[in-house]
């Protein structure tokens, strides 16, 4: 490690710092083509179905889950400035406070999905509504599971004493990811909850 | 580190290494160069593998009638060459080639992330054994065939349950995906390198064309691979969860896939084809004695391509009924990317024009590539053309144009390649003899089976289909086309024995064989594992010119 730190002040040409920037950025355009696909599978398929229920009948905007969400980004810039100023304690109640939201929309998801199967008996293989709609949210949900797994380590490295303002590229490298995972959700609910209804 | 008894200690550092001592090493290594190698290694296997299977193919239609194979068996042929030609040889050929020269060419140590790098070559190797282990697993319970059968772009709906009952068609779903997760994670690796990790002087304007091209394409590998990865999880919920995203029973979309598939799969011919330009643009000014021709319009052209082959997709959909203005629009983008790509066959050319050519193996491949790839790109513009591509979409003139690409294309550049640095990643030359007697018998059974492909073609034999009736006058076609083969086979022969002679009787290499130019040349051959002694300073595109004539160096001219 001392090696490297080494070579790159002396190489210096380029900004070697910028490398898990350069790298987070890459993943974000991949993963946003992925879920772009998904998106647009969804809006092809918008009112085709050839059976109910229809998304009008049994969708309802997820207003809590919403807010949370967007705010839950704002505590995760507030958590990646507060370690880059050495602040250790800060940094990790933010990025708590940031995980406790990323749950309550999880938590959110999950109440919809279990009345939309048990009370509306919309599954994905009822109708095309159901095919679109699982898919979607489903792996814009499996993006927060990842997301809360990485604010939680954060979490126990902050309270372990681990988390060091060393580390305050990485932790800010998450809060990028968490802005990606926010971001598309306002697709998502545009898409599914305000265009699909 | 930690040792139990030093007598163990000693033991290791006098006996030489064993056998699996350096297996573990491989497996265990982040080296890009020794992931580079077993990228191109593991690729050429496949190579082999999937250049049997089309034998076998051409020994089935050489003549009227013949059942050599059986029918499904020869439905599974030609999907698993075409899937492993593309995902298992052609991908891991270029982003081998880039695991291995861009951190050289840039001046860098390493690749950004290489336990990324290891991540992404394992994953890649694991899916080609997944795929080929269909052979053997894909009866699974249901005793419905073993290895894939639905074509390497496994068009729906003949992907549904319904139509391929069993496993088979999960195994071509679930390795592709995979191959494509490790594609996913080395493109973000070159990426980020080229971006962020190049050595001090070495700015964007004088990277060497081959980085251009790599950086190009594995920023298109962002965009158009993980389409395909979506649309293999649709297939994947459509076949396991009793999704409809491509069931028409229930109102989906057939089209749809043939959308998502292409969106991926057009451009990806300029994933594997462009790393080929590169090739070719390293390749040419050296061994014509002169500074690459354009070099900024050679960049903007690998660019450019890489822009508009985004929007070219649905030329292979002109026969579905998309209406005539998709139909105009594909048609116009497919002729407008013929532009760049033609401006660089202008650029080879001039490089060429009043050069001390040397005529040695790697150059020779290169000449054979403008010729055969220059035939591709024509046949390529023929089928942009909407009206035409309706009367030859699916027959054999297509087969011949896209093999063309890829092999007269890519495959030719790649072998100029494989000769042209096998000297820097071994430290011992190949043989120029056998090198000549490979390129020529390549060159004449190349074109024995593939230009007259065109003719079949045009006579109207349609592609994939298992035999066919004598009185279509295709008999004597067909003949010659599988009269090819075998002396690709020998060629191919040629290169192994070659390369595994070489090894080991090669004559020394040296650092820089070629009088080469760019950085990778400026390090000892092989180079050791951190690359450089100390980082190069950079002052022009031809660094190794200006330390080897530090009177005349290159800047002030460019």
């Amino acid at each position: 490690m001392m090696g490297a730190g080494a070579d790159a002040t002396h190489e210096s040409g380029v900004s070697h710092e910028w490398r898990g920037r350069a790298g987070m950025i890459g993943l974000i355009v991949a993963e946003g083509s992925l879920f772009a696909v998904f998106v647009v599978a969804h809006l092809f398929y918008i009112g085709k179905s050839l059976n109910g229920p229809y998304p009008r009948d049994v969708l309802q905007i997820p207003v809590v889950g919403t807010i949370c969400l967007l705010a839950s980004s704002a505590t995760a810039a507030l958590g990646a400035r507060a370690l880059a100023r050495g602040d250790v304690r800060r940094s990790g109640l933010w990025l708590l406070v940031t995980a406790g939201l990323g749950a309550i929309f999880l938590a959110g998801t999950a109440r919809e999905w279990y009345h939309l199967i048990y009370r509306d008996g919309v599954t994905i293989g009822t109708n095309l509504f159901g095919t679109t709609f699982y898919p979607l949210v489903g792996l814009h949900a499996s993006h927060v599971i990842v997301g809360l797994v990485m604010l939680g380590l954060c979490c126990v490295f902050a309270a372990t004493g681990v988390l060091r303002a060393v580390h305050a590229e990485r932790v800010e490298m998450v809060s990028w990811y968490w802005h990606f995972v926010d971001g598309v959700w306002v697709v998502v609910l545009t898409v599914v909850y305000l265009i699909g209804r | 580190m930690n040792v139990h008894s030093p007598t163990l200690a000693t033991a290791e550092a006098t006996t030489p290494h064993t056998w699996l001592e350096h297996a573990h090493e491989w497996v265990v290594t982040v080296d890009h160069k020794r992931l580079g190698i077993m990228y191109v290694v593991s690729a050429l296997v496949f190579f082999v593998i999937a250049g049997l299977e089309a034998s076998l193919m051409r020994l089935q239609l050489a003549w009227p009638g013949l059942h050599i194979v059986p029918p499904e068996t020869f439905n599974r042929l030609f999907t698993m060459h075409g899937t492993s030609m593309v995902f298992l040889v052609g991908i891991p050929i270029v982003f081998g080639f880039g695991n291995y020269l861009v951190p050289l060419m840039i001046g860098a140590r390493d690749l950004a992330f290489p336990r990324l790098n290891a991540f992404g070559f394992w994953i890649f190797l694991f899916a080609g054994l997944l795929l080929h282990f269909s052979f053997l697993g894909g009866e699974g319970l249901y005793g419905s065939g073993s290895a894939p059968a639905v074509g390497w772009f496994a068009y729906a709906p003949l992907t549904s349950r319904a139509f391929t009952p069993g496993n088979a068609t999960d195994y071509w779903n679930l390795s592709v995906f995979l191959a494509g997760v490790g594609t996913i994670g080395t493109a973000i690796n070159i990426v980020a390198t080229t971006l962020t990790m190049r050595a001090t002087g070495m700015t964007l304007g004088r990277m060497p064309i081959f980085v251009w091209t790599m950086l190009t394409v594995s920023a298109m590998t962002l965009f158009i691979l993980p389409p395909l990865s979506a649309a293999q999880i649709m297939l994947l919920l459509d076949r396991f969860l009793g999704a409809h995203f491509f069931d028409t029973q229930a109102g989906g979309s057939a089209v749809m896939w043939q959308h998502f598939f292409w969106f991926f799969g057009h451009p990806e011919v300029y994933v594997l084809m462009v790393p080929g330009f590169g090739f070719v643009s390293e390749i040419v000014p050296v061994f014509s004695r002169k500074v690459i021709f354009g070099y900024a319009t050679l960049v903007a052209a690998t660019v450019a391509i890489g822009g508009v082959a985004l929007s070219t997709w649905a030329h292979h959909m002109f026969s579905v009924g998309m209406g005539s203005t998709l139909n105009t629009f594909f048609a116009l983008s497919t002729m407008l990317i013929a532009v760049p790509t033609g401006m660089k066959i202008f650029n080879w050319l001039a490089t060429m024009y009043g050069g001390r050519i040397r005529f040695r193996t790697p150059m020779l491949f290169c000449c054979a590539f403008l010729f055969q790839f220059l035939c591709a790109g024509l046949t390529g513009i023929m089928l942009s053309v909407a009206p035409f591509d309706w009367q030859l979409t699916d027959s054999y003139f297509v087969v011949a144009h896209f093999h063309f690409v890829l092999i007269g294309g890519l495959f030719f550049a790649t072998f100029g390649a494989i000769y042209y640095w096998f000297p820097k990643v071994t430290g011992r030359m190949l043989s120029e003899r056998l090198g000549r007697w490979h390129c020529w018998l390549f060159v004449v059974g190349f074109n024995l089976t593939f230009l007259t492909m065109h003719v079949q073609g045009l006579l109207g034999m349609p592609r994939r289909i298992y035999t066919y009736p004598a009185d279509r006058g295709w008999e004597m076609w067909n003949l010659v086309t599988t009269l090819g083969v075998p002396l690709q086979i020998v060629a191919t022969l040629i290169l192994v024995v070659n390369i595994v002679v070489s090894l080991r009787r090669g004559k020394p290499a040296g650092d820089d064989p070629w009088d080469a130019w760019t950085l990778e040349w400026a390090t000892t051959s092989p180079p050791p594992s951190y690359n450089f002694e100390a980082i190069p300073v950079v002052a022009s595109r031809r660094p190794l010119w200006d330390l080897k004539h530090p009177d005349d160096p290159d800047g002030p001219h460019e």
